[in-house]
């Protein structure tokens, strides 16, 4: 356990500077925003009025300090619960707001469940439903990247669950071997919908795991926003020197459920969640720059009001959007169609003119 | 007899394999305390306890694997899988090894593990949540295929499955898991791998299908009613082994066939019924056999309505069969 450490020179690199207080504001006005469209999207799947959400609340200050620890060069491969991060990495609201709805403003052509986006524009690739995968294709990135010799990493999100899957060992070890440019960026929120972390692994921590492969890990607190800047950036600096990848284990807490299929009442208990509500990172920012005298009361309710205002109008464009053509769904499945989809194409086509099949 | 819905007739089947033999357990994702994300599992737990209900790490390939072992041993293991989307970890340990360790050993190590699987679209549930891959399985030898329709098959052929000698992959239709309810025998009723199942008699076509797809496609048997055709619906049950000689029987009658299945068209099951028909039925036919499925795209999420055979299409298709000279 030698190289798993919870303080800021795991790595022995250069101290990385803390994220000044003037920051600190900005990233906390980001936090409400991604709070607030969590809220408004839970609210809204049970209106009907989007199919299925994911929600990540209590995730927030991992996400957030971790993605404003990354440069935008950098690769991001993530899981579907990375909304805090997407915001951070640019993606504008409007873009996931139509992904929600699936509609015809939505650049995935409303081929995916909400969460599930990806957007080359801003190195956020494509995320899928079943967990993992996305960690080797992380590794396989960096490889391409030590190749072409660019100064810029990959970094992939999963959680505790996903430590028992096949892709985290294989991933793992293939960065270990191949010493690539990588950031495990484990976002441990105590419960794989309805296994808590003890069931997925006997080790002490998920971070732990990383010495068998070679490379260090980290464990910190994930409700910690500047705790989680620094280990990200320390790794970063590490991976850009050569100096291989780095497991970092945030500890944090799904507050809300798995999703909005889930009922986390089934499966634990009110204590646990009052005890880790008590921990609420939105809450210790907003001490921390109460108590600094760099936000007020009135600016607090202020944030979230704009917040909720900003939403509102975007989701009303995004409701207002027309549904996605019917054909696109034979697009994209190769890059031309071949011959048998053309026909399936030509049916289709003439069963819509018919009214046999009602878009 | 009970009246149920088809989970729980599934629930039912598992609650008296293991009344019936202490060597039946199950393991898979959240199936314990929280009784399975479809409540599949619900309350067995609490029943037969943590060590024949096991809650297992998040690996697909560690519970058919562990599974493997466990029947290589002697037990009777039924392995959940979540989602049918989420099975692939686990297909090396299914294709490479299930379906093949009776034959490889000559006979001395059967491996009779049964895997089940929630399948098929019709939930929103997109690229991941929504995938019929039964022919992937059907096409691998070694390994049967069942798919029931109805809560008293869903039960009955459970049983059949956890007691057979041999491997079974047990796809169950999720769309229907709540929408469909019927009576159900009481007990240790078994219903017989193999035979399919002729929902609805009739002479001037007939129709296959089995899962989601028999609900819509005696809908559309319904609607051709109306305008003078008679459809016979046949329900497969088992792909593997498949009941040939009521594939035949039925098309011998009727001379004309339509083939409903949600999967992809290209390869997919109807594919084999249609070869059958070519190779044993030919003379019998008076109109090209029809195949009505879902296209050859990956399951889309907006556009699913449009992408799953629904009683229009299927009707359609059934329509022009029946007229067809």
């Amino acid at each position: 356990m030698g190289n798993v450490s919870s303080g800021p020179s795991a790595s022995g690199a250069t101290p990385v500077p803390e994220l000044p207080t003037e920051r600190l504001l900005d990233l906390y006005r980001t936090m409400v925003l991604v709070r607030s469209v969590d809220e408004r999207c839970l609210s809204l799947q049970r209106q009907g009025r989007i199919g299925f959400y994911v929600p990540l609340q209590g995730q927030e200050a991992a996400q957030v300090g971790c993605a404003t620890a990354l440069e935008p060069d950098d690769w991001i491969f993530p899981a579907y619960r990375e909304l805090g991060v997407a915001l951070v990495r640019g993606v504008p609201l409007q873009r996931l707001l139509d992904q929600f709805i699936g509609n015809s403003g939505d650049t995935l052509k409303g081929r995916q469940m909400p969460n599930h986006y990806g957007y080359r524009e801003y190195n956020f690739v494509t995320a899928s439903s079943p967990v993992g995968t996305q960690i080797s294709h992380a590794v396989g990135a960096a490889m391409a990247i030590q190749r072409r010799g660019h100064r810029r990493i990959s970094i992939c999100f999963f959680g505790d669950g996903t430590s028992s899957s096949n892709d985290f060992h294989a991933g793992l070890n293939f960065a270990g071997v191949f010493q690539t440019p990588t950031i495990f960026f484990c976002q441990n929120n105590q419960w794989a919908i309805s296994l808590p972390r003890e069931r997925q692994t006997r080790s002490a921590t998920i971070a732990q795991k990383a010495e068998a492969y070679g490379f260090p890990g980290v464990v910190v607190d994930g409700m910690d926003l500047s705790a989680v800047y620094r280990v990200v950036r320390e790794a970063r600096e590490r991976a850009l020197a050569g100096q291989g990848p780095t497991l970092i284990e945030a500890q944090v807490y799904r507050l809300g459920p798995h999703s909005t299929s889930d009922d986390p009442r089934r499966y634990r208990t009110d204590a646990e969640l009052s005890e880790w509500k008590a921990k609420d990172p939105l809450a210790r920012m907003k001490h921390l720059l109460l108590s600094g005298g760099h936000l007020t009361e009135a600016e607090d309710a202020q944030l979230w009001e704009g917040a909720k205002r900003q939403i509102s109008e975007i989701l009303q464009a995004a409701e207002g959007t027309a549904p996605v053509d019917p054909l696109t769904l034979f697009d994209d499945v190769f890059s031309e169609r071949p011959a048998t989809l053309e026909l399936q194409r030509a049916e289709f086509t003439e069963l819509l003119r018919e009214g046999i099949l009602k878009p | 007899m009970t009246e149920l819905t088809l989970v729980q007739a599934v629930n039912r089947g598992l609650h008296q394999a293991m009344k019936t033999d202490p060597d039946v357990l199950l393991l898979g994702e959240d199936i314990g305390l929280n009784g399975g994300v479809f409540r599949a599992t619900e309350g067995l737990m609490k029943e037969f306890g943590a060590e024949r209900v096991i809650d297992t790490p998040l690996s697909e390939t560690g519970i058919v694997g562990a599974a493997i072992g466990m029947a290589l041993y002697g037990l009777k293991p039924v392995a959940e899988i979540q989602f049918l989307d989420f099975i692939y970890p686990a297909f090396d340990q299914i294709v490479s090894e299930i379906a093949k360790f009776r034959y490889r050993s000559g006979g001395e190590y059967p491996c009779h593990v049964v895997v089940r699987s929630p399948y098929g679209g019709g939930i929103k549930g997109g690229l991941y949540h929504s995938q019929s891959s039964e022919a992937y399985f059907a096409h691998t030898a070694g390994l049967k295929v069942v798919i029931p329709s109805t809560p008293a098959d869903a039960k009955g052929l459970l049983l059949s499955a956890i007691f057979d000698a041999d491997p079974v992959i047990f796809l169950e239709p999720k769309r229907i898991y709540r929408s469909v309810s019927g009576e159900v025998p009481d007990g240790d009723q078994r219903v017989p791998l193999g035979k399919a199942a002729v929902r609805r008699e009739g002479t001037d076509l007939s129709m296959f299908a089995y899962g989601a797809m028999v609900p819509p496609t005696l809908a559309a048997a319904e609607a051709l009613a109306s305008e003078g055709i008679q459809a016979e619906v046949v329900d497969l049950r088992s792909l593997v082994p498949l009941d040939e000689a009521a594939v035949l029987a039925s098309v011998e009658k009727t001379g004309r066939a339509v083939i409903v299945h949600e999967a992809p068209r290209f390869c997919g099951f109807g594919a084999e019924l249609a070869a059958i028909l070519a190779e044993k039925a030919l003379y019998s036919l008076k109109a090209p056999v029809a195949r009505v499925t879902g296209y050859d795209t990956p399951f889309p999420y907006a556009l699913e309505h449009l992408y799953l055979p629904n009683v229009e299409r299927i009707t359609h298709a059934a329509r022009q069969t029946a007229r067809a000279s």
